[in-house]
């Protein structure tokens, strides 16, 4: 495509066509310049009658009191609990699925499995939320007597659920990446598949599994719906995952939802929480771009 | 010599066991993922399936969750969904052709790449606080169709970017290059040859991305979709109408503080003078009214006709089926949590249709074609 062949009288429109596509392509970046702006601008008001240490370092957070506390402890342990429980239902399950799809299913199985798996990623967050609050609650309160019936353990199994296809999906890919031969080599020492799968394939697609399990970790992180419905909007330190807790999303969505005064400080708050929540799923996304790429220049 | 030789043997059958046994834990790992799908959908059909109906679809909502139904819900998403498709698909199709086929390895690439792959990872409710910060706040543009469809354009923007990347992408290059040899040029190239044998993949994409922003909750939770819409954004002849009689400028009411506006009646109409009066009008007669008048008609045919002209709609209120969903779960009454199951039920069948028409499109394209 380096070789211009085009005749002098098509230039100018070629030209203007050209022009016009690189309009559209710069909105990206347009949006990504907004998105900081705002929340920098917004931000930077909120910080400007609560201190970033008062922010970063004090353990109650308490926008609707006499008095308001603003320190962002609380909502993001509870935002860490929700993604922990998550990670815990996701990975196992996950990776087991990403093996078993890339290394033992029939082509004829894999290809019902597949389009099954995408479809449960369509399924829209909000009704996973009804799920957390309506069945697997009351299920969890069968066999946790004393459970509240919001609670972050809840909110964050199903979130694991939904995260299940997207690490299984990317981490798949990355086991399938792995050169033939390196099975091969392994399968001709004597080493049966399950073997094989764990000991040579699964070590080599390492940094591609990890960044897929980042990115789900990225995706938990950011989780609205599933949270403000199940997990509760009591903001406190949570150190059981049994417990009721907000998170940051829960925290933005339940204060969204009220009557908000433009430029009040509560409304100042949560930008500066959607801030936090901004730079840790961009440090996320960031350490599994970086794995991803890793993993596909190795081969 | 011959226990070492039995031990080894029973050590490869354990390890053969071993093997096929994780054939079933395999299965067994990838069907709780499937069996989520199942539940979830059992779950919503045993809760809210009997109330789905053709009334629930045709009702408004209602304190009472017996009467309540989701037309003004399914109305504005179909509103809102549209704007969002008008917007997202022309800009993300656009971005993704100069991106493949234009773009020079130069920093302003590598900016915009850069950013699409950032924007994917982006957590969607900050897609709320940006539209909360810059069209509501900062454009005053209200909580309105046109907010809620531009919101969710810049959310799907980068699924329809990369969807057609690789749509363009996998055009053989022999195509280009014929075209070329004949001497088209570049945009001829594009639009002739490569954009159409791109169709199907962009499509794809589109119906994924549309599928996901029908779904969205959270930003649009952030600028402010009504949960109680007791009409739609667009009306019907014989709807009731209400509107205060404004000016078009502070300036010109400045200008003459006691303009009044001529009201024509199509229909029986009534006006509520600032002064307190009533003045009901008849077809075909007029009166004045001076601002601050609240005019209470029905809609005529040609008004009902005229509300459906975009500029009529996109700066109504709306609400979504999401947002109706996540009002009813909520609240603490079971009746309306069966509606919200319900309401459930109804968005899953869309976006499951959308994103089954869409795999089940990419999967014919894969066979289909071969280079």
């Amino acid at each position: 495509m380096q070789r211009d062949f085009t005749r002098r009288r098509f230039r100018a429109t070629e030209r203007l066509i050209e022009a016009g596509l690189l309009a559209a392509a710069v909105a990206a970046i347009a949006i990504v310049v907004a998105i900081v702006a705002v929340l920098v601008s917004q931000s930077a008001r909120f910080f400007a009658d609560v201190s970033i240490v008062e922010f970063l370092t004090g353990t109650r957070w308490t926008p609707t009191f006499q008095d308001p506390e603003y320190g962002v402890a609380p909502l993001i342990s509870a935002t860490l609990m929700s993604t922990l429980v998550a990670l815990c239902v996701a990975v196992p399950f996950g990776l087991l699925s990403a093996v078993y799809l890339s290394e033992f299913a029939r082509p004829r199985t894999r290809e019902v499995v597949k389009p099954v798996l995408e479809l449960l990623a369509g399924v829209p967050t909000v009704v996973y939320g009804y799920f957390a609050l309506l069945f697997m609650t009351p299920l969890l309160q069968r066999v946790i007597p004393g459970l509240p019936g919001f609670n972050l353990l809840s909110a964050g199994i199903v979130m694991g659920l939904m995260i299940i296809p997207y690490i299984a999906s990317l981490s798949e890919d990355a086991l399938r990446a792995v050169p033939t031969g390196l099975r091969d080599g392994s399968t001709a020492l004597g080493a049966t598949r399950l073997e094989t799968a764990f000991r040579v394939v699964l070590p080599a697609a390492a940094s591609g599994v990890t960044g897929a399990i980042i990115l789900g970790m990225s995706r938990a992180v950011g989780e609205t719906m599933i949270v403000a419905v199940a997990g509760g909007l009591k903001p406190q330190i949570v150190t059981a995952p049994t417990q009721e807790g907000a998170t940051v999303t829960a925290f933005i969505a339940q204060v969204a939802q009220g009557d908000l005064e433009f430029g009040s400080l509560e409304f100042n708050s949560i930008f500066a929480a959607g801030l936090a929540l901004l730079v840790i799923t961009l440090v996320f996304n960031f350490i599994a771009f970086a794995l991803q790429r890793r993993f596909r220049e190795a081969y | 010599m011959a226990a070492p030789f039995l031990a080894a043997s029973e050590r490869v059958k354990g390890r053969n066991l071993r093997d096929r046994a994780f054939v079933y834990w395999g299965l067994a790992a990838t069907l709780v993922g499937l069996g989520t799908l199942v539940a979830l959908v059992a779950d919503l059909a045993a809760d809210g399936g009997g109330r789905l109906s053709w009334s629930f679809l045709t009702s408004f909502p209602s304190r009472f969750a017996a009467d309540a139904g989701i037309f003004p819900a399914w109305v504005g998403s179909l509103f809102v969904i549209l704007t969002t498709a008008v917007i997202a698909v022309p800009v993300g199709v656009l971005s993704g052709v100069y991106l493949e086929e234009y773009a020079r390895r130069n920093w302003l690439t590598n900016a915009i790449e850069i950013a699409v792959n950032n924007l994917a990872g982006v957590p969607s409710i900050i897609y709320g606080l940006l539209a909360l910060g810059l069209f509501v706040q900062a454009f005053a543009m209200g909580e309105t169709v046109l907010t809620a469809g531009l919101t969710l354009a810049l959310l799907i923007l980068p699924v329809v970017i990369v969807a057609t990347r690789e749509a363009v992408r996998a055009v053989p290059q022999d195509i280009r290059q014929a075209a070329l040899a004949l001497g088209a040029t570049k945009w001829q190239t594009t639009a002739h040859h490569v954009a159409p044998n791109a169709l199907p993949g962009v499509t794809t994409g589109v119906i994924i991305g549309m599928s996901r922003a029908i779904g969205e909750t959270a930003p649009l939770i952030c600028i402010g979709a009504a949960t109680f819409m007791a009409f739609l954004p667009v009306k019907a002849p014989g709807d009731p109408v209400r509107y205060t009689v404004e000016y078009v400028s502070p300036a010109a009411a400045q200008r003459n503080p006691d303009a009044t506006l001529t009201v024509r009646a199509t229909n029986e109409t009534t006006i509520q003078y600032p002064d307190g009066r009533l003045v009901t009008l008849t077809p075909g007669e007029r009166a004045e009214a001076p601002a601050g008048a609240d005019v209470s008609t029905t809609a005529s045919l040609s008004d009902a006709a005229a509300s459906w002209l975009p500029w009529n709609w996109l700066d109504q209120p709306y609400t979504v089926m999401p947002i109706q969903m996540f009002n009813w779960t909520s609240r603490p009454e079971a009746a309306f949590r069966e509606n919200a199951a319900a309401a459930g039920l109804a968005l899953l069948a869309i976006t499951l249709l959308l994103n089954g028409g869409a795999i089940w499109l990419r999967y014919r394209l894969r066979r289909r074609i071969r280079w």
